[in-house]
């Protein structure tokens, strides 16, 4: 990191948004406003250039705050913590929109914000508990019309279970060893639907079944140490069907299993999202995975998406120096094998201290090919390369093209 | 790290010849390892858990074998009784010729200059109460050896030779990220110039960058040093990269062994079959078509408790006929160089032909 210019362009401050803490108190209020329509807050800020944001020219975005048509819809979300060693931007602008029946993978390494979006869904990161003070989160979170960053905690608490479910990475951790499976899954069924225990416990089975667990009346009884990982994962999933929500983050879903299971969980993933038509969120490393998965793909670094796209896209035409990285680090099993990968140098970067300009530059072997060093002064915003594929580099559209083409593509 | 081979540390490892390419440097056979299960307060056997069940195979000197299987086959304890980490119940473990079955902590002195390991988890395999020199010049403690240089030098040349700082020799483990702290583990691996270095699932801790990152160190390694590797891992794409001959195991067993060419282009075993259609293949164009060829195993692996009859995948296997839950397949060679244990392996001719009838599964 100390080649990072020490200095901080001053015009990189006058354009970013206000404080976070400012935003979210005036969130409330604007809230109130935005709903009739009086406050354009267009100039406030000029970063939201991400996702799919309806009818926004690239470079100019508009923040109206205006319900959004798509069912999912994320814009300019920020959740920063605020810790002893300095403010951590885990995610930092992160905009992007989902409908019904389709899947969006998010992509990134560990520590790029991936699961504290997942989280900031889910509102899980309102409540600060055990004396840590409260992550500071602005933007806007639209889920059916509904936006949820600035709606009662209550609403959400009725939302989350029944509209907007989660499968976590762990499922040993994710499960109470105390209770039976089945009471966890009747408990999160009554939460929402006003049924007698013997109902709930018919659901239960029902789910365990759907799920593809063996016997599952008497499974029904068994702890969750009495599963198999892959039982447990499955158990996890039944649990997050229990109210038929209408968007599913899995966050990471099989990354702790074995690829026999893992491949019998991805079908199962599937055949639910075909069966319910719920809109899912896949988060993962692998990007195997996502490309079985995903009909979208946000690439994520440092807390920000750097590419966005259809999956044919991200995987043939990436746009993006570090999904060109995360492309050469894998091994392909369906390609002729290759005497070396090539991976991404270095390590993540910290999200106390975001590197100056693009965040990817002290790892980026193309940092040099933008010319006046522009690379390592000024963030890059995220720009449409063709319609709905969009990338957060400086280089231009031809140099990426040959670099991809010439340097990149031959050696996958 | 040009110059890394000529400064090898010259204490005690410099009389003894280096081997071969080719040779075989260790030698298994009939290798099992049984836990036992207790019960009561007379610690009365029960059971046992029959972890590893009989293996018999040969590492050749400069060459990667790869070990894949479920979680549960008993691949790490395989690596662990190969670098008598664990004793083995039966069979034997010969290394460079010598039988070290059953060898005691002094006899194995000698053995663990010449057999390392890397491990899984580099958040657990490190002290955290230890700086990165003491970890990687412990080595050079227990045995006694003093590299030309002293061993401070030395421990810093290792690290530069694994890609870390030699400035980074009074830190602490929890300075460092998951893959530079998986690279201070492999710095003490390679302290003691090992000829065999056992990597247990080296880099699936890992994130997909940095795993790359580890896996061409570990190729950089093994040509400059002229290391031999056993590769403990789940990832089959990782395995197919690093390894040039490869165990497949299942339940304890070894089920298929090859080089690397044959098991991914003809898999003889429908374990590994299915194993490898169930890896997921980075390119959403083949995923219409990956859906069709997907051999879905049902279920789990089944407990090593209490393993099935005669071949221990018919439970699983679709092509499971009557001879299968009663017979055990032999691990025999069904083309040059390439063992299977199959009554009815894939390309390759049936084992049991007259045997037709479908396993009627309870």
């Amino acid at each position: 990191m100390t080649d990072q210019p020490a200095e901080k362009p001053e015009e990189q401050k006058a354009d970013a948004v206000p404080e976070p803490a400012d935003t979210a108190a005036a969130d409330a209020t604007d809230a109130a406003d935005a709903a009739d329509g009086t406050v354009d807050q267009a100039e406030q800020d000029a970063q939201a250039a991400g996702g799919k944001v309806a009818d926004t020219a690239p470079g100019e975005p508009v923040l109206d705050k205006k319900p959004a048509s798509a069912f999912l819809e994320v814009r300019d979300l920020r959740i920063h913590f605020p810790t002893q060693d300095g403010l951590v931007k885990s995610v930092d602008g992160l905009s992007f929109s989902l409908e019904k029946g389709q899947t969006l993978g998010i992509v990134g390494e560990s520590g790029s914000g991936k699961s504290v979006t997942s989280l900031g869904i889910m509102g899980l990161h309102t409540v600060g508990q055990y004396g840590r003070q409260r992550p500071k989160l602005s933007g806007e979170i639209w889920l059916n019309g509904q936006e949820l960053l600035t709606a009662d905690p209550d609403e959400v608490r009725k939302l989350r279970g029944r509209e907007i479910s989660m499968i976590f990475q762990d499922p040993l951790s994710a499960l109470h060893p105390f209770f039976t499976i089945g009471h966890q899954i009747v408990e999160a069924y009554r939460v929402h639907h006003d049924v007698d225990k013997k109902k709930a416990r018919a659901r239960a089975v029902e789910l365990l079944d759907r799920v593809g667990i063996p016997e599952p009346a008497k499974r029904v009884d068994s702890f969750p140490h009495e599963f198999s990982g892959g039982m447990r994962q499955r158990a996890m999933i039944a649990m997050s069907l229990a109210n038929n929500p209408e968007l599913l983050i899995a966050d990471e879903p099989t990354t702790a299993l074995d690829v026999t299971v893992q491949a019998q969980i991805l079908d199962l993933i599937r055949d639910l999202q075909k069966e319910f038509g719920s809109a899912v969120i896949i988060i993962t490393h692998d990007l195997g995975v996502v490309a079985e998965l995903s009909d979208d793909i946000l690439v994520m670094y440092g807390g920000r998406c750097v590419e966005y796209g259809t999956a044919e896209e991200v995987f043939y035409e990436p746009q993006h120096p570090y999904t060109w990285g995360l492309l050469g680090s894998m091994p392909r099993i369906d390609r002729e094998r290759t005497d070396r990968l090539s991976p991404v140098k270095g390590s993540p970067p910290s999200l106390i201290n975001v590197p100056e300009g693009c965040a990817f530059n002290p790892r980026c072997p193309y940092a040099d090919v933008p010319k006046g060093g522009i690379t390592r002064t000024r963030r890059p915003e995220l720009r449409e390369t063709k319609p709905g594929h969009l990338s957060a580099c400086h280089m231009d559209q031809a140099d990426r093209e040959r670099i991809w083409n010439e340097e990149i593509a031959p050696k996958l | 790290m040009t110059d890394s081979n000529s400064e090898q540390p010259k204490g005690g490892t410099a009389t003894v010849e280096e081997p071969r390419a080719g040779e075989t440097l260790l030698k298994v056979s009939g290798l099992k390892k049984h836990f036992p299960i207790t019960k009561g307060l007379l610690k009365r056997q029960v059971g046992a858990v029959l972890a590893v069940d009989g293996l018999d195979f040969e590492v050749r000197s400069g060459e990667t074998l790869g070990v894949v299987g479920e979680s549960g086959c008993g691949k790490s304890t395989m690596g662990r009784l190969i670098t008598r980490l664990l004793e083995p119940t039966d069979g034997s473990v010969e290394f460079e010729g010598k039988d070290i079955t059953h060898l005691g902590v002094n006899g194995l002195r000698p053995l663990r200059r010449d057999v390392q390991m890397i491990f899984q988890d580099p958040y657990s395999s490190l002290n955290p109460r230890h700086t990165v020199g003491a970890i990687v010049s412990a080595p050079f403690k227990l045995q006694g050896v003093t590299p030309e240089g002293g061993v401070k030098k030395e421990v810093q040349r290792l690290l530069s030779v694994v890609g870390l700082s030699p400035e980074h020799y009074n830190r602490y483990p929890h300075e460092f990220s998951g893959g530079q702290r998986q690279r201070i583990g492999i710095a003490r691996a390679l302290a003691l110039n090992p000829k065999l270095v056992v990597a247990d699932e080296p880099v699936s801790a890992l994130d997909v960058s940095i795993q790359a990152q580890v896996v061409n160190l570990l190729d950089d390694l093994q040509q400059e040093l002229g290391l031999t590797y056993v590769i403990i891992a789940h990832d089959l794409s990782v395995i197919r990269h690093v390894s040039d001959r490869i165990a497949v195991m299942y339940l304890g067993k070894i089920v298929e062994l090859t080089d690397r060419e044959s098991l991914y282009d003809t898999p003889m075993h429908p374990y590994t079959r299915a194993l490898l259609s169930a890896v997921p293949v980075p390119d959403p164009r083949r995923r219409e078509k990956n859906g069709r060829d997907r051999i879905l195993l049902q279920g789990d692996v089944p407990s090593p408790m209490n393993p099935p009859s005669g071949c221990r995948f018919h439970t699983r296997c679709w092509k499971a006929t009557q001879v299968c839950a009663t017979k055990e397949p032999p691990l025999v060679p069904l083309a040059t160089g390439h063992q299977v244990a199959c009554h009815h392996p894939e390309n390759a001719p049936d084992q049991e032909p007259g045997d037709t009838e479908p396993l009627v599964r309870s």
